[in-house]
């Protein structure tokens, strides 16, 4: 009998989102360990952290471990006019945060590549919300628009050092810092009026419509309140929270960008966008949206402890057949109970019942 | 009710810090008795302090452990956490710097040897000037280091000069002004915005009229 409690936290998850993304018709995405390490190299920033580890081939090639998959995806994909719809559940070899070390990572994800229509850009936001529910009720996607973001900045009369520099605000929600630029005289007025409504957070698609109605960059509005919308009327206008500060590198990113947050675990467990803009870089003339669940962070998500290591030790076997002993744990183990068979119990093993074989006393 | 975890930098300015939060109507009147207690909580207005490294306090948010604490531009610009910087607290004033002997003068021929705490900031500041360096990481009395010919000179946090004068060096660039910022996980703000909210803007109340 399978017993659900075996699995670990990402590994449950791993399954139930396979599952779900292919009742919606993605089909699986299998591929190598390995890449060219140029693929990285080209599309560098692209990737989340710039270590990569590497090695020579027979041959005398330099191959990578897989920092990324959306770039191995987006190579393999061919612009034949159709759409693809694809998922991958990989690992993915990178240095990780704080330890600086290199790191395996499990990650799932999906992408559609193609002629990506606004239908498809909306299953792929739904998915990507069902796939947080899946992990915990309790969830934010925060979601944010880089053509709309860039056709705002673009209105604006500034440098590209002063771009950065309130994109870099943005990113870290400092409104002192936007202020500071326009004490300095970095930034007029509607600069920093602009970059102040984009500071803010927006909970629905009608309260940004509001803030940000005749400041320009219409079309780009438009299309963001219409994917907004359509997320609402899915039942997550609760979980949906508009936030610019996800301002990603504006040469990848053309469409909705989005990341997601479940309560518990300290930074990001989704991320995802629509990203026309590096399918044009890798020379294909479709466009792109996908997202990725880092499902190594969920390691340690609301699991309880187990509170012993075996529910049951059975000892004293000496001359007992082993065809019997094998019996009784499977007897014992009916339900998912671990029982574990050993002639003693090593110190510091812990268990809820020690069970004699010898004298059939408990 | 949900407690904000807040994680305040030991020493003076995290003690300023404190006294800040408790004008702005989160008080804890506990974390003044002397002690080696470290966690600190107030149930009614939901906040629980905790008294950490100064420059292990955006470790702390940016890793979940605290919601929000209060950590100096320094250590943010160093380490660049992943965390929202919500609020200047305007105070804990001084600046990065670059000093060294009163009668050095820079020789743009060869490598400059720069002695500091701070290497990320140090180097991007070079950097940004196409500037070749060598970067002498120390962990303490880096005014020693040009004096001894470590270095030709130091990158580091001026808050008089007056260190820096006693050892007959001087700022010669200033790199960033600094000041202590208030903080916040990026998760936690999702899921207690309201409560970080209202800590927020009850400091920037204090801040904004310390400045009037």
């Amino acid at each position: 009998m399978f017993n659900n409690k075996i699995l670990k936290n990402e590994e449950a998850a791993s399954l139930k989102l396979r599952s779900l993304y292919s009742s919606f018709g993605y089909s699986r995405f299998k591929m190598s360990k390995f890449e060219e390490y140029d693929l990285y190299v080209k599309n560098k920033d692209f990737l989340i952290s710039d270590g990569i580890i590497t090695f020579t081939d027979t041959n005398g090639k330099l191959l990578a471990l897989k920092p990324d998959v959306t770039l191995s995806i987006i190579k393999n994909s061919t612009d034949d006019g159709g759409t693809k719809k694809l998922y991958y559940d990989e690992n993915v070899y990178r240095i990780s945060g704080d330890s600086k070390s290199f790191k395996e990572i499990t990650q799932t994800g999906l992408e559609c590549i193609g002629n990506v229509t606004p239908y498809d850009e909306c299953e792929v936001l739904s998915l990507a919300l069902e796939s947080l529910a899946t992990i915990d009720e309790n969830f934010i996607l925060d979601i944010s628009h880089a053509g709309l973001v860039n056709a705002l900045l673009d209105t604006l009369s500034i440098g590209s050092d002063t771009r950065k520099k309130i994109i870099s605000a943005l990113r870290s929600k400092s409104s002192d810092a936007l202020a500071s630029l326009y004490e300095e005289n970095e930034i007029d007025q509607n600069a920093l009026t602009v970059a102040n409504k984009l500071i803010a957070n927006y909970k629905s698609s009608a309260s940004l419509l509001s803030a940000f109605k005749g400041l320009g960059a219409q079309e780009e509005l438009e299309s963001f309140i219409s994917i907004l919308t359509a997320a609402e009327k899915l039942g997550f206008a609760k979980k949906i929270n508009v936030d610019f500060s996800i301002v990603n590198d504006r040469s990848y990113y053309s469409g909705v960008i989005f990341k997601g947050y479940v309560k518990g675990i300290p930074s990001e467990v989704l991320s995802g966008g629509r990203y026309d803009k590096l399918m044009k870089k890798m020379d294909k003339n479709s466009s792109a949206i996908g997202f990725a669940v880092y499902l190594d962070l969920l390691e340690r998500h609301g699991t309880c402890k187990n509170e012993f290591d075996y529910d049951y030790v059975l000892t004293d076997i000496e001359g007992i057949d082993a065809a019997d002993v094998i019996a009784k744990v499977k007897e014992l183990s009916c339900g998912g109970k671990a029982v574990a068979v050993m002639g003693e119990i090593p110190k510091g093993v812990t268990c809820r019942e020690v069970i004699s074989l010898l004298k059939g006393e408990k | 009710m949900e407690f904000i975890n807040v994680a305040l930098p030991k020493g003076r300015l995290g003690e300023k810090v404190y006294d800040m939060f408790e004008q702005a109507g989160f008080p804890c009147p506990s974390i003044k008795e002397k002690g080696r207690k470290l966690i600190f909580e107030n149930a009614e207005a939901g906040v629980r302090f905790f008294w950490v490294k100064p420059s292990d306090v955006s470790i702390y948010v940016e890793r979940g452990a605290a919601d929000i604490g209060v950590a100096g531009k320094d250590i943010l610009l160093e380490y660049a956490p992943d965390v929202y910087e919500l609020l200047d607290l305007k105070m804990g004033k001084c600046y990065m710097a670059v000093a060294a002997k009163k009668d050095y003068r820079d020789d743009p021929s060869r490598t400059l040897r720069v002695a500091t705490k701070f290497s990320n900031i140090a180097k991007k500041y070079y950097a940004e000037k196409c500037r070749d360096i060598d970067i002498i990481k120390l962990n303490g009395s880096i005014e020693i280091a040009p004096i001894l010919e470590l270095s030709d000179v130091i990158v580091d946090i001026v808050e008089t000069g007056k260190t820096l004068l006693e050892n007959d060096l001087e700022p010669k660039e200033k790199i960033v002004d600094i000041s202590a910022r208030l903080i916040s996980n990026k998760t936690a703000y999702k899921f207690k915005q309201e409560g970080i909210d209202k800590i927020k803007e009850g400091l920037a109340e204090i801040v904004r009229n310390k400045n009037d």
